[in-house]
C-alpha cells in the first residue's frame, strides 16, 4: 500500500496554493469582513465576562482585556460562597424540570395537533399560538396572583409553572409531525400498537432533532430567566442563579468582578446541554432519509 | 389464512361518495389484484379493509367474522406501505420483530420467528443494520419482512413496488409471487400498473371511479374484457378501439373500411377493439381488413411498433422484430375474426 501511495508533488501544492489565493475576489472579502465583525460583536461580552472574573476589583473599571494581574481569587471565593451552589442547584432543578416537562408536553400537545382530527382543532391550535403574542412583562402579574392565591409563592413550582409547557414548543412540535409520514402510524396501528405507544415508541424518536432544539431553547431560556423567578421568591434559598447573582451587587457596592465569575461559571451547563443534544440534531438529520 | 367478503361497501369522504358498493369474494389463499388508474378507490377500498378507514355503509368480512368494527389489530392482518414505513430508528431485526411486541410469546420464539423470516426472505445476514444501509429491494422486503411475522390471515398490499426502479420492479414482483407460492396466505395487492397485475394475480378486479369494472383471472380479462374501459386499461399497447354503424353489409366503420361480421345482439352504433398483437401483415394476394400509411415506427428490439394512419384515425400494430417498415410506406394488415371484439359505443358494454 505504502509504495503506492501518492504523494502530491512541491509543485503541484504550489500550484494550489497560488490558485486558492487567486480565488479571493471583492465580494468574498466583503462576506468574511462582515462574518467576521459580526462575530466580534457576539464574542465580545463573553471575552470581557472571563477578563473581568480575572480581575482584582480595583481594575474593573480598566476596559483592558488582558487583566493586569490576572487572579483566581473571585472563583475561589465564589466557589467557597455557600450561596452560589444553592443557586446552581436550583437553578439546575428548575431548568431540567421544566425542560423535560416541556418536551414531553409540547409534543404531546403538538402530536394530537398534527396528527388527529377532531372538532375544534383549529380553534385550540389558534388559540396556543396566539399567546405567542403576549409578552411575558404582560403575564408576570396574573401568573402572580395565580400563584398566590394557590400558594405557590416560594416554591420551586411556583418558579417552574408558567414554562411546564410552551406555545412556541407545541407549535414547533406540530410542525415537525407534519413531516412524519402517517404510513409509519398507520403501519404501528395495525402492528397493535394502542395510540400512546404509537407517540411514544414510533412518533418521537422520528423527531429526535426537534426535540433536541426544543430542549436546548427550554433549557437556556429557564437557565436564563430573571423576571419571574425574581417576582415569586424572596427567600434567597430558592433564588436561582440570575437572581442570585444579583444580589452581590445589592450591598455596598456592585462587584461586578463576582457577578461575571458567577455568569462564566453559570455558561457551563449551557454549554454541557448545548454539546449533547446538538449531537441529536445532526444524527436525526442524517438518518432523516425515508426510501430510495 | 381467510376468506375475505366485501358486501355493498360504500365510502363517503365529507360528502363525495367515492366507492359506490363494492361487491367481491376472495377465496382462501388466493391472490387478488386490485388495479385501475388513480383516484379510483383502490386505496380507499384496502384501507377500510385494515380498518384505517371507517366504513360508511356495507360489510366486511375476515373468515368468518364480521370486521367492521374491529381495529385494525383486532383484525389479524398485515400491510405494506408504498413507501415502506419501515422505522429509521431500529435495526433491521427490531423493524421486523415489531409486530411482535404485543404478542403472546417467550423471547426466543419471537427471536426464532424472526430469523425463520429473514431466512425465507434471505436477509438473515442483514439483520443488524439499520434502514440507511440497505437499498431500496432490501427495504422493501424488510417491510414485507414485518407484515410476515405475525403470520396474519391477509396480507394488504398497497402499491409497494411503485418506489422501486423498473429491473427492482420485476425482481420483486416475482419474488412476491414466489412468498405467496410458499406461504399460501391470502393477498390483496393494490397496483395502478397493469403487468403487475396480469403477472402476479390469481384473478384481477378492476376499478374505476369507485366502481369495479370487471372481476376475473388474468387470462380472462385480457382476452374477453367486459367493457370498453378494461380492454383498452389491460394489455401494453392498449386495444385498438374504432367506432362504427351496423349496416347490412357488416360494420362500416369510421376509419373507412367494412367489417363483414356482426355480433349476435348488435345495436347501431358500435366499437370495434382489436389488439395491436393480433395485427399481421397480410401475405401477398390476401385480402386484407385494412391498409394504411406507417407514421412511426418504435423498435423494441424482439418487437416493432408500428402506427398507422387508417382513413382518419390512428392504429397500432405489434410486428415481429426485423420487419422494420419504411415511415410513409403502405401496409395491409389482417386480423383473424374471432380476435375481435365488440362493444356497444353509448353503454360500453363488451357484445357478444
Ligand atoms: N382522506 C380523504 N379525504 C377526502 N377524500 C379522499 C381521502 N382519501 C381519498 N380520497 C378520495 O377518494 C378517492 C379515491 O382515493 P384512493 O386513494 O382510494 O385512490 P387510489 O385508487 O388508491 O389512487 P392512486 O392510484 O393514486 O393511489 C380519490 O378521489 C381521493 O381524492
Ligand atoms: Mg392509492
Amino acid at each position: 500500500m505504502s509504495m503506492t501511495e501518492i504523494k502530491p508533488s512541491s509543485a503541484t501544492l504550489e500550484k494550489q496554493r497560488s490558485a486558492s489565493y487567486s480565488n479571493i475576489n471583492p465580494g468574498k472579502i466583503i462576506r468574511w469582513t462582515l462574518l467576521f465583525m459580526g462575530g466580534v460583536v457576539m464574542v465580545m461580552p463573553i471575552v470581557y465576562m472571563l477578563s473581568t472574573s480575572l480581575k482584582w476589583p480595583h481594575e474593573i473599571y480598566n476596559l483592558s482585556i488582558i487583566p493586569d494581574e490576572p487572579t483566581l481569587e473571585n472563583y475561589i471565593f465564589v466557589l467557597e460562597d455557600g450561596r452560589f451552589y444553592k443557586w446552581f442547584v436550583n437553578s439546575l432543578i428548575i431548568a431540567t424540570a421544566t425542560t423535560v416537562s416541556a418536551v414531553l408536553f409540547d409534543s404531546m400537545v403538538g402530536y394530537t395537533l398534527c396528527k388527529f382530527s377532531f372538532r375544534g382543532r383549529m380553534f385550540v391550535f389558534i388559540a396556543i399560538l396566539s399567546t405567542l403574542m403576549i409578552p411575558t412583562e404582560m403575564l408576570v402579574i396574573p401568573w402572580y396572583i395565580m400563584a398566590r392565591d394557590f400558594g405557590w409563592l416560594n416554591s420551586y413550582w411556583g418558579i417552574m409553572f408558567p414554562g411546564m409547557m410552551t406555545a412556541f414548543g407545541t407549535f414547533l412540535m406540530k410542525q415537525f409531525f407534519e413531516s412524519v409520514p402517517d404510513d409509519f402510524l398507520e403501519a404501528a396501528r395495525i402492528d397493535g400498537l394502542n395510540e400512546f405507544q404509537i407517540w411514544w415508541s414510533v412518533a418521537m424518536p422520528l423527531v429526535t432533532p426537534a426535540l433536541s432544539a426544543l430542549a436546548i431553547f427550554v433549557f437556556l431560556g429557564n437557565w436564563t430567566a430573571f423576571i419571574w423567578p425574581l417576582i415569586v421568591t424572596n427567600s434567597p434559598d430558592l433564588y436561582t442563579l440570575p437572581v442570585g447573582l444579583t444580589t452581590f451587587s445589592v450591598e455596598q457596592s456592585v462587584q461586578w468582578e463576582l457577578i461575571m465569575t458567577g455568569a462564566a461559571l453559570a455558561t457551563i451547563p449551557t454549554l454541557i446541554v448545548f454539546l449533547v443534544f446538538q449531537r441529536y440534531i445532526i444524527r436525526g438529520v442524517v438518518m432523516a432519509g425515508l426510501k430510495g | 389464512m381467510a376468506t375475505v367478503a366485501l358486501k355493498d361497501l360504500v365510502k363517503t369522504f365529507d360528502k363525495t361518495e367515492v366507492l359506490h358498493g363494492i361487491n367481491l369474494e376472495i377465496e382462501d389463499g388466493e391472490f387478488v389484484v386490485f388495479v385501475g388508474p388513480s383516484g379510483c378507490g383502490k386505496s380507499t377500498t384496502l384501507r377500510m379493509l385494515a380498518g384505517l378507514e371507517e366504513v360508511t355503509s356495507g360489510e366486511i368480512h375476515i373468515g368468518d367474522m364480521m370486521v367492521n368494527h374491529l381495529e385494525p389489530k383486532e383484525r389479524n392482518i398485515a400491510m405494506v406501505f408504498q413507501n415502506y414505513a419501515i422505522y429509521p430508528h431500529m435495526s433491521v431485526r427490531k423493524n421486523i420483530g415489531f409486530g411482535l411486541r404485543t404478542a403472546k410469546m417467550s423471547k426466543q420464539d419471537k427471536e426464532k420467528r424472526i430469523d425463520e423470516v429473514a431466512e425465507i426472505l434471505s436477509m438473515s445476514e442483514l439483520l443488524d443494520r439499520r434502514p440507511s444501509q440497505l437499498s431500496g429491494g432490501q427495504r422493501q422486503r424488510v417491510a414485507i419482512g414485518r407484515a410476515m411475522v405475525r403470520d396474519p390471515q391477509v396480507f394488504l398490499f398497497d402499491e409497494p413496488l411503485s418506489n422501486l426502479d423498473a429491473q427492482l420492479r420485476t425482481q420483486m414482483r416475482l419474488e412476491i409471487k414466489k412468498l405467496h407460492q410458499r406461504v399460501g396466505t391470502t393477498i390483496i395487492f393494490v397496483t395502478h400498473d397493469q403487468v403487475e397485475a396480469m403477472t402476479l394475480a390469481d384473478r384481477i378486479v378492476i376499478m374505476k371511479d369507485g366502481y369495479i369494472q370487471q372481476v376475473g383471472t388474468p387470462t380472462e380479462v385480457y382476452q374477453n374484457p367486459a367493457n370498453l374501459f378494461v380492454a383498452q386499461f389491460i394489455g401494453a399497447p392498449s386495444m385498438n378501439m374504432l367506432e362504427g354503424r351496423l349496416t347490412n353489409e357488416g360494420i362500416v366503420l369510421d376509419a373507412g373500411f367494412t367489417i363483414p361480421v356482426r355480433p349476435k345482439v348488435a345495436p347501431q352504433g358500435m366499437t370495434i377493439g382489436i389488439r395491436p398483437s393480433e395485427l399481421t401483415p397480410a401475405k401477398e394476394g390476401e385480402a386484407a381488413l385494412m391498409e394504411g400509411s406507417v407514421s412511426v415506427v418504435e423498435p423494441l428490439g424482439s418487437e416493432t411498433l408500428i402506427y398507422v394512419d387508417v382513413g382518419s384515425t390512428e392504429i397500432v400494430a405489434t410486428v415481429p422484430g426485423r420487419t422494420l417498415p419504411e415511415l410513409g410506406s403502405r401496409v395491409r394488415l389482417n386480423t383473424p375474426k374471432e380476435e375481435i371484439h365488440f362493444f356497444d359505443t353509448k353503454t360500453g358494454q363488451a357484445l357478444k
